[in-house]
């Protein structure tokens, strides 16, 4: 694989001539893990879908670039908050299910390889609804990764998941993202803290980045400069909103 | 439509025999002669002494209406499928679609009957008739609204939109698909028997104006239980395919 690009958005969007969020930056370095955090509603979902190319039911005035100059829209994948595994089909057909998609032949090698690293080895022919949620989740992850594109992006992949299997999902996801340009929305500061290599919060007024802790990912969830972070990232979650001029 | 198969037998049994009941208490306080309302022990041995007979045209009326049923759901399903595929397919067919429906068939069976015979095909055309709307309408519905997120998947991953409707959205629509199979098969014994009711010289329809023209009250009430009877079977088992397509889905 070749290095993999970084992104820039740059823009505003409205939805209904209503400003979503102000004219903003977003860099995305190449390789990097970046978190995107925000409350509901200011947008951070739009924005990782404007770079997915998906709609938004917002219009957005910008530019999204990429590094190399290429083309975005056949390098990304996408996994949400919702597995989104189709009830209907086994958890192989599904992790192959973007080949199946495209009318090609899906790669069984790394199909089982894959299986192997997301341990689901021996749950290849089952159905979804037989799996717990974490398990679902890997399945997901797998899906994604077997689409073996450089860019990623998560939306809230791990929130709906219990404290226990979302701490084993991030260290997994560390271990098989490692070296692609990943963009991960999240409301979780504590997630953030644990994974960003670039963190940054999304609010009516604009990004404001906030300096990631030191040490390699996943960041130990007791360390101290970690649970620094995490308080910061709620100070600034929990910082007053501006007043919006037009409603006072 | 709670509890388990067997509650369910036991209260549909319950309900007939309270309806059996019923229905000779009426006979015996009114003294209705037997020729405008038999009691059901009559019937009853007017369908012993004619099942030959009731069982040669039932044959007949069972055709009828499984060639109505297989031919009406492949035709709505087809239609289903192109109209999802097709906006502009869908802004120029469904007002055609609703406009054969408001047509009340009963109008149509005696220039099906002119077109296509006293034979089998008049009939089996009504029965398709009858049915097209419910099943196309209903698997439209179960195709138009996949999930968006499923679509949003097939979006990021490149999807062609051909394997899209065969891997997703035809899957996901069964469910929806199975509704529209369950209002048919009640529809389409309904759609058979007005066509034999217009013209033909086989079928339940027919043996029943043939009894009540010769004041067989006992043989018609026979015929139509039977018909009763046909239609509750075919029901249930189009509700247990529908529940497997269903499963399937998940």
């Amino acid at each position: 694989m070749t290095p993999a690009p970084g992104i820039t958005l740059q823009g505003h969007a409205v939805i209904a001539d209503k400003p979503l969020f102000a004219p903003l930056t977003l860099e995305l370095p190449g390789g990097t893990w970046t978190c995107l955090l925000g409350g509901s509603g200011v947008g951070k979902t739009t924005i990782l879908r404007l770079i997915a190319g998906l709609d938004t039911g917002a219009t957005f005035h910008g530019t999204i670039t990429t590094s190399d100059s290429a083309a975005l829209s056949n390098r990304v994948a996408y996994m949400a908050q919702d597995d989104l595994l189709l009830p209907w089909t086994s958890v192989a057909d599904n992790i192959t299910l973007g080949a199946r998609l495209r009318g090609e032949t899906a790669n069984t090698d790394r199909l089982a390889q894959l299986l192997a690293r997301v341990h689901l080895t021996n749950h290849a022919h089952k159905r979804p609804t037989q799996l717990s949620g974490g398990q679902r989740q890997r399945v997901a992850l797998a899906r994604m990764l077997m689409e073996d594109k450089p860019i990623l992006l998560l939306d809230e992949p791990f929130s709906a998941l219990d404290a226990r299997t979302r701490a084993e999902m991030q260290e997994l996801a560390v271990e098989l993202l490692a070296d692609r340009t990943v963009l991960m929305v999240t409301h979780d500061p504590g997630e953030a803290a644990r994974l960003g290599q670039q963190i940054t919060v999304l609010t009516a007024a604009g990004l404001t980045d906030c300096t990631p802790p030191a040490g390699t990912l996943p960041r130990a969830i007791d360390a101290l400069d970690t649970l620094a972070c995490q308080a910061a990232l709620l100070r600034l979650l929990r910082a007053p909103e501006p007043q919006d001029p037009a409603a006072s | 439509m709670t509890g388990s198969p067997r509650a369910k037998a036991l209260s549909a049994l319950a309900a007939t025999g309270f309806a059996l009941i019923l229905w000779q208490l009426i006979v015996t306080l009114t003294g209705l002669p037997k020729f405008i309302l038999p009691g059901p022990r009559l019937v009853a041995q007017a369908w012993w002494e004619n099942r030959a007979l009731i069982g040669e045209h039932t044959l007949v009326t069972t055709s009828e209406v499984l060639l109505g049923l297989a031919i009406g759901a492949l035709l709505g399903f087809a239609t289903a499928l192109h109209l999802s595929t097709s906006r502009t397919a869908r802004v120029l067919l469904q007002p055609i679609l609703v406009f054969t429906q408001a047509l009340p068939v009963f109008a149509l069976a005696p220039i099906l009957t002119l077109w296509l015979g006293y034979g089998l095909w008049s009939k089996v055309a009504m029965a398709v008739l009858i049915i097209y709307f419910p099943v196309t309408s209903s698997f439209l519905d179960g195709l138009m609204r996949t999930p968006t997120g499923y679509l949003d998947l097939a979006r990021t991953m490149q999807a062609r939109p051909a394997r899209v409707l065969w891997l997703i959205r035809v899957p996901a629509a069964l469910p929806s698909l199975a509704s529209g199979l369950r209002l048919a098969a009640v529809y389409a014994p309904i759609g058979a028997v007005i066509g034999e009711w217009v013209g033909s010289s086989q079928g339940l329809g027919y043996l029943m104006l043939l009894a009540n023209g010769r004041a067989k009250t006992d043989l018609m009430f026979a015929a139509l239980l039977t018909l009763g009877l046909l239609s509750v079977a075919l029901y249930l088992l189009v509700g247990i395919a529908a529940r497997k397509l269903t499963e399937r889905a998940g």
